[in-house]
């Protein structure tokens, strides 16, 4: 019954398939199962059935669609969308209704894919759970006693409970990868300036970056072909040609050589370092050489990415004042009413957050903390760069565990911090990374391993993972 | 190298941020600010005295368009989004400015 993206496409350019059908097979899903699972902020049903009307209509006047016709998507709450509300799951933005597009829901559009909802976070995207939300948790649809991961979880979610074949998330130190590792689904995280930031809610903004959540490699190599590619609204978008993202994943490994990262800081549980040993195993056996490297600075990832990106949210999120947009709680003066606005609309996370990174950014500790993560984040980038010269990829796991069990990690920020230990350092270089689906761990729960790759690698990263998914297949 | 935190610093640092804590809510954010702040001592040890600051992943610098009149966000509908606005004088609308602290 679940159909690919690239199943769903092909059918209905050719006509065999409906995109209205299609699309009511998804909202039956929903209406199944989304009271248990809570994916969505937001379920665009009747915006949806025009848009997929539209879609068969073109097909029957004989025009071509796009390359995602009738592909169901649901887009993180944190992607701008013209006339429907967007709350990055905040308080301070709840009701406000974006007067444009971002590149990609706008991409999107154009490609033909119908997007079904907007999907639940941690509010700003600051959270490895997607509890953090101010309209309550999403669940992991294999099993609702535990979290999607996050801060993409209800992106995840989505596509793991066949509410939409296509999901967008936003990862600035792990948000796309974790929350697909936890529920089973592929996720990349393209190169930073691949993909258009335009109309994505700043969190991070030198760490920011939109990929795709899909049940194959062959999806998500698709999906990103679409909404790569320079933008003239983000000038950090890379002005490089796109490469064909799909050439490369029926070519195998043979002849690619593999790193394993021997400095690689302890956490992850055994049930996933099994995972991780036969994920190296399953590439040697298919013809890849592995080849032992060091990441010294790997270790200093997660302080260098804690002090940096609270220091960009602590700006980034000055903006939210009650002057132009979204939440005003009322005071005698300015100040006293932006105060007011913050203290109400922020949620928890996002006020430590702030408060991190406004102390990391004060006078007087400015270069002891947000100064000195500068340059850890230069010493990881030259520790990667001398690491690829003797490999393509390297392999690590994407999460430190399987789905961890609602509540379990709420009370303690260092804790949840610690999920991201594997995905922080790709956000920190730019460089992309993607967890793929490869088996299970404890309780039967899925384990992701994280594909990394230099810089514009994305052919060779999809790659490798698509030979991941082959044997374990 | 990693100075003590006290409420009073976590105090001036919300000011900074306009944010209003409660007196339980300071203490609670000053210990797990020390936490962290613990934890991220380990980057104490290390001699970065030789290393440039990264802080862009891609270089690129001066990053330039024609100046020519765009697509532009239509005036109505982003004051008609505020939480209040002048909608005939086009714009938005706050409280005075400027009393004392």
């Amino acid at each position: 019954m679940t159909r690919t993206v690239t199943e769903i496409a092909a059918g209905v350019r050719s006509g065999e398939l409906k995109a209205v059908d299609v699309l009511e097979q998804h909202l039956a899903a929903i209406d199944a199962r989304e009271g248990d699972v809570h994916a969505f902020n937001l379920v665009l049903a009747d915006q949806a059935r025009e848009a997929a009307a539209a879609v068969d209509a073109a097909v029957a006047a004989g025009n071509d669609p796009g390359p995602l016709a009738g592909v169901p998507v649901a887009l993180k709450d944190n992607m701008c969308t013209r006339g429907v509300p967007t709350t990055c799951s905040s308080k301070i933005l709840a009701g406000w209704k974006p007067p444009y597009d971002g590149t990609v829901v706008a991409k999107l559009a154009a490609a033909g894919a119908v997007t079904v909802g907007k999907t639940n976070l941690d509010e700003f995207a600051m959270g490895s759970s997607t509890e953090n939300s101010a309209f309550g948790p999403t669940r992991n649809p294999l099993d609702t006693t535990r979290v999607p991961g996050g801060s993409s979880g209800g992106s995840a979610a989505a596509v793991a409970a066949g509410f939409a074949a296509l999901s967008f998330g936003s990862d600035t130190g792990g948000s796309i990868r974790q929350p697909a590792a936890l529920c089973g689904v592929v996720g990349v995280k393209p190169t930073y300036g691949r993909v258009s930031r335009f109309g994505l809610v700043a969190f991070a903004s030198s760490l920011d970056q939109i990929g795709p959540f899909t049940h194959t490699v062959a999806d998500a190599a698709l999906a990103l072909q679409v909404v790569s590619g320079v933008d003239t609204h983000d000038s950090t978008t890379i002005p490089e040609p796109v490469p064909d993202l799909s050439a490369a994943l029926g070519r195998g490994v043979a002849g690619l050589r593999v790193g394993r990262i021997t400095d690689l800081p302890a956490g992850a549980d055994p049930d996933v370092q099994e995972r991780l040993d036969a994920a190296f195993a399953a590439l040697a056996a298919a013809g890849a050489t592995i080849v032992d490297v060091t990441v010294p600075a790997f270790t200093y990832g997660l302080t260098a990415y804690y002090l940096i990106a609270p220091a960009e949210a602590s700006s980034n999120l000055a903006r939210y004042d009650g002057v132009r947009y979204g939440l005003r709680v009322a005071g005698p003066d300015a100040d006293s009413m932006f105060a007011a606005t913050r203290t109400a609309g922020f949620g928890d996370e996002v006020k430590r957050r702030i408060l991190l990174g406004t102390y990391a950014l004060s006078a007087g500790y400015y270069d002891a903390y947000y100064g000195k993560a500068l340059k850890i984040r230069r010493l990881m980038a030259d520790d990667f760069a001398k690491a690829y010269a003797s490999c393509d990829v390297m392999l690590t796991p994407a999460s430190p565990s399987v789905a961890f069990e609602v509540g379990a990690k709420a009370a303690d920020p260092l804790a949840m911090y610690l999920c991201d230990t594997y995905t922080i350092p790709a956000n920190l270089t730019g460089d992309p990374a993607m967890s793929v689906p490869f088996g299970t761990g404890a309780g039967g729960l899925p384990v992701g391993v994280q594909v990394l790759a230099p810089a514009l690698g994305e052919p060779v990263m999809l790659q490798v993972a698509a030979e991941l998914e082959r044997s374990v297949a | 190298m990693s100075p003590r935190l006290t409420t009073d610093d976590v105090a001036h640092v919300a000011r900074l941020a306009r944010l209003n804590l409660a007196p339980d809510e300071l203490d609670r954010a000053t210990a797990q600010l020390t936490g962290m702040l613990e934890h991220f001592a380990d980057i104490d040890a290390l001699d970065l005295s030789a290393v440039e600051p990264m802080t862009q992943p891609y270089p690129l610098v001066n990053v330039m368009r024609d100046d020519v009149p765009g697509d532009v966000l239509d005036r109505d509908e982003v004051l008609a989004a505020a939480p209040d606005a002048d909608l005939a004088g086009g714009r938005f609308r706050v409280p005075p400015i400027g009393t004392p602290q």
